[in-house]
């Protein structure tokens, strides 16, 4: 994921263009959690969904080698593509999962490229499910979801009713790679390609992007001997 | 552009010729684009196996990320500890096995990923971009061991020594060379003789990869001294075994994750079912072997030749002097440039090889055009990276030095490019003579 960011000439975001794009890491996070739970058999099918221009069905593919069933591609391009946030993609969600009456939905907990992590808890709002955010452990016992979340206190524990959506952080799981065989099989399986409106989305953003700026360059540091000295120096240039 | 040309002139002059053929062709093939179907029938009828766009088909892209993706994260970190220490990547097999990787080319109902030759190539050099020794376990497995099992064993043969090799569990290895013939391959003094229902074995064979890691060998030996290299005769041996010994593991310059040594043959003794292919027929065998097998050793040079290449141009926009990133110096330029073109010519030569062995057609000439080219450039690349890196590149904190021993050895095994230069010529002459 090692990648020079650049800010576009005119700030109004990053160059996207001819960068390397692949699953988001939570993402893969996410769908090996819903493989494994189809593999325990405590669901009968997963559905890869992915929302953006042509590339994005890489993506699903990817998806479907590491053991999904079947995928959505849901058609965003240019300007929308370009405006498109959490919110837009939880309408989408939530209109999908009504749509395919699905009984669990799982995300990453946030894309690593601009780290919002809103789209899940937005989806859950949207279709007033239970949210399981940050999960660490996913275990289903009968119609409930036991989910151990990572917090900043430590670990806590909650059971939600299904249908929920839950999001997947680091330590949930260690994503397979597809074996060759199941590359071979994803070749063979469904994608069906869609447009927001086809849900009675629509894709305004409630979010204006005024500039967008790299952070500022950092400055050399100034030693100092002794704790005196720094604290003469923090005085010195009103810091305190 | 010119391949068009060439297209088009075909398709005129063999239109009418091959009406009804090629409206047979197109009815029996359901396809979206019957234009391209048509062209690409008409490639497959003439020879030419190339694909009609620069990019290679979705699903070896996925497997060539996969295999990448695997390289980067799981072998990157650890080669030079492997490398350092003399250790075979065990864990690291067993893993690539679950993917497939370990038996590319086997069908899925004998436990393998069921792919081409093309996959296999695309697999061995990302793997060994992340990993020489490990490209070359991976290479020697699918090429070498499984490679002529697959293609001239019997079912039951293929059953008890492909299918428990193709999870990364076990490896296999290939015994032809001898102290004293490597590129003389029909001087096999390793002797076979019958005794009631066993074979007994007595000789040794010098050079072997995988030898102290790998549970099975395919091994050449003389049923029949007097017909020469037409007496050469090709056994399958479990390892461990009575009679089969390991001499030491050689102390090599590069490949180090990997062991080389001797196998010892003393009254070594082996069911008479044993035998691999029809009795003589040995030399044919290994040769055969050696022609697919040096496509999967072009792959690891490749894969070699493009980490050398990845190493230098990283460090070029990383490290300044006079001034500026050292890729600003048309020195550097030049380096960069001409490893370049090494490895992409010699990748061409690569999958153009595996398309026609994936084709079904002569493939000789090519695949050893590509392990020459590739050899080649790796050992070029690695000098060049190094010379590149200048001080840094001599020194075990970057992977430079280590790329340079690794490539030595794919000019040297599979064929020297002396040998090499040999098959070619005997080949393009061939074509000539007529």
């Amino acid at each position: 994921y090692i990648v020079t960011i650049r800010v576009k000439p005119d700030h109004s975001g990053v160059v996207t263009d001819g960068v390397k794009h692949s699953m988001n890491p939570f993402c893969e996070i996410a769908v090996e959690e819903a493989v494994k739970l189809k593999e325990k058999k405590f669901i009968k099918e997963v559905v890869a969904v992915s929302c953006g221009p042509t590339q994005v069905t890489e993506t699903i593919r990817t998806a479907l080698a590491m053991g999904c069933d079947r995928g959505i591609h849901v058609e965003v391009s240019g300007k929308d593509y370009e405006a498109m946030g959490p919110l837009q993609i939880a309408k989408i969600f939530a209109a999908l999962a009504k749509k395919e009456e699905a009984s669990l939905v799982i995300l990453g907990k946030q894309a690593i490229d601009d780290d919002c992590n809103q789209t899940g808890q937005m989806t859950a709002a949207l279709l007033d499910w239970p949210q399981g955010t940050f999960a660490s452990e996913v275990t289903i016992d009968g119609e409930k979801v036991k989910v151990v979340r990572e917090i900043d206190g430590g670990l806590e524990t909650i059971k939600i009713s299904m249908p929920a959506v839950l999001t997947a952080d680091l330590r949930l799981n260690t994503p397979r790679y597809a074996t060759l065989p199941n590359i071979m099989k994803a070749k063979k399986k469904k994608i069906a390609n869609m447009k927001p409106a086809d849900l009675g989305v629509d894709m305004v953003s409630r979010v204006e992007v005024l500039r967008v700026d790299e952070p500022p360059t950092r400055l050399a540091g100034v030693k100092v001997e002794t704790v005196d000295d720094l604290v003469a120096k923090l005085k010195a240039n009103g810091t305190i | 552009f010119h391949l068009r040309m060439m297209e088009a002139t075909v398709f005129l002059d063999t239109f009418n010729a091959c009406r009804h053929f090629l409206v047979s062709f197109t009815r029996s093939v359901p396809r979206l684009n019957p234009v391209s179907e048509l062209y690409g029938q008409l490639f497959r009828l003439h020879g030419l196996v190339f694909p009609l766009t620069s990019e290679l088909p979705e699903m070896h892209q996925m497997m060539r990320q996969t295999c990448r993706d695997y390289a980067d994260r799981e072998l990157g970190p650890i080669a030079g500890k492997l490398d350092k220490e003399h250790l075979f990547p065990a864990q690291q097999v067993r893993e690539l096995g679950a993917m497939g990787v370990m038996a590319v080319e086997v069908p899925e109902a004998l436990g393998g990923a069921g792919m081409d030759y093309l996959a296999y190539s695309l697999a061995v050099e990302e793997i060994s971009r992340g990993c020489g020794s490990t490209g070359c376990v991976v290479s020697v497995n699918n090429s070498l061991y499984i490679g002529p099992i697959l293609k001239f064993g019997t079912q039951k043969q293929k059953e008890q020594w492909i299918t428990p090799f193709t999870t990364g569990e076990k490896v296999g290895c290939f015994a032809l060379s001898e102290p004293g013939n490597g590129s003389d391959a029909g001087a096999a003094s390793t002797l076979a003789r019958q005794e009631g229902e066993e074979w007994v074995l007595n000789g040794t064979k010098a050079w072997i990869t995988n030898s102290w890691d790998a549970s099975a060998t395919v091994i050449f030996a003389t049923t029949d001294k007097s017909l020469k290299h037409k007496g050469i005769s090709a056994f399958l041996v479990p390892m461990p075994h009575p009679g089969l010994s390991l001499g030491k593991k050689e102390d090599k310059l590069g490949i180090r994750a990997t062991s080389t040594a001797n196998l010892i043959l003393e009254d070594c003794r082996i069911p008479l079912g044993n035998m691999l292919g029809s009795r003589g027929s040995g030399f044919k065998i290994a040769m055969q072997t050696l022609d697919s097998g040096r496509i999967g050793i072009a792959s690891q040079a490749l894969g070699i030749a493009q980490a050398a290449l990845d190493c230098a141009a990283d460090y070029a926009h990383k490290r300044t002097a006079f001034g500026a990133p050292i890729g600003k110096l048309q020195a550097v330029q030049f380096k960069l440039a001409d490893m370049a073109v090494a490895v992409e010519s010699a990748r061409l030569l690569t999958w153009k090889a595996a398309m026609l062995k994936d084709a079904k057609k002569p493939f000789t000439k090519e695949a050893a055009m590509a392990k020459l080219a590739a050899s080649e450039a790796a050992t070029f690349c690695g000098h060049q990276s190094i010379q590149v890196l200048g001080g840094m590149g001599y020194v075990t904190d970057m992977p430079a030095e280590r790329h340079y021993r690794d490539a030595r050895i794919t000019e040297i095994y599979e064929g020297t490019s002396e040998i090499q230069r040999l098959v070619i010529a005997g080949q393009l002459l061939k074509e000539y003579a007529s």
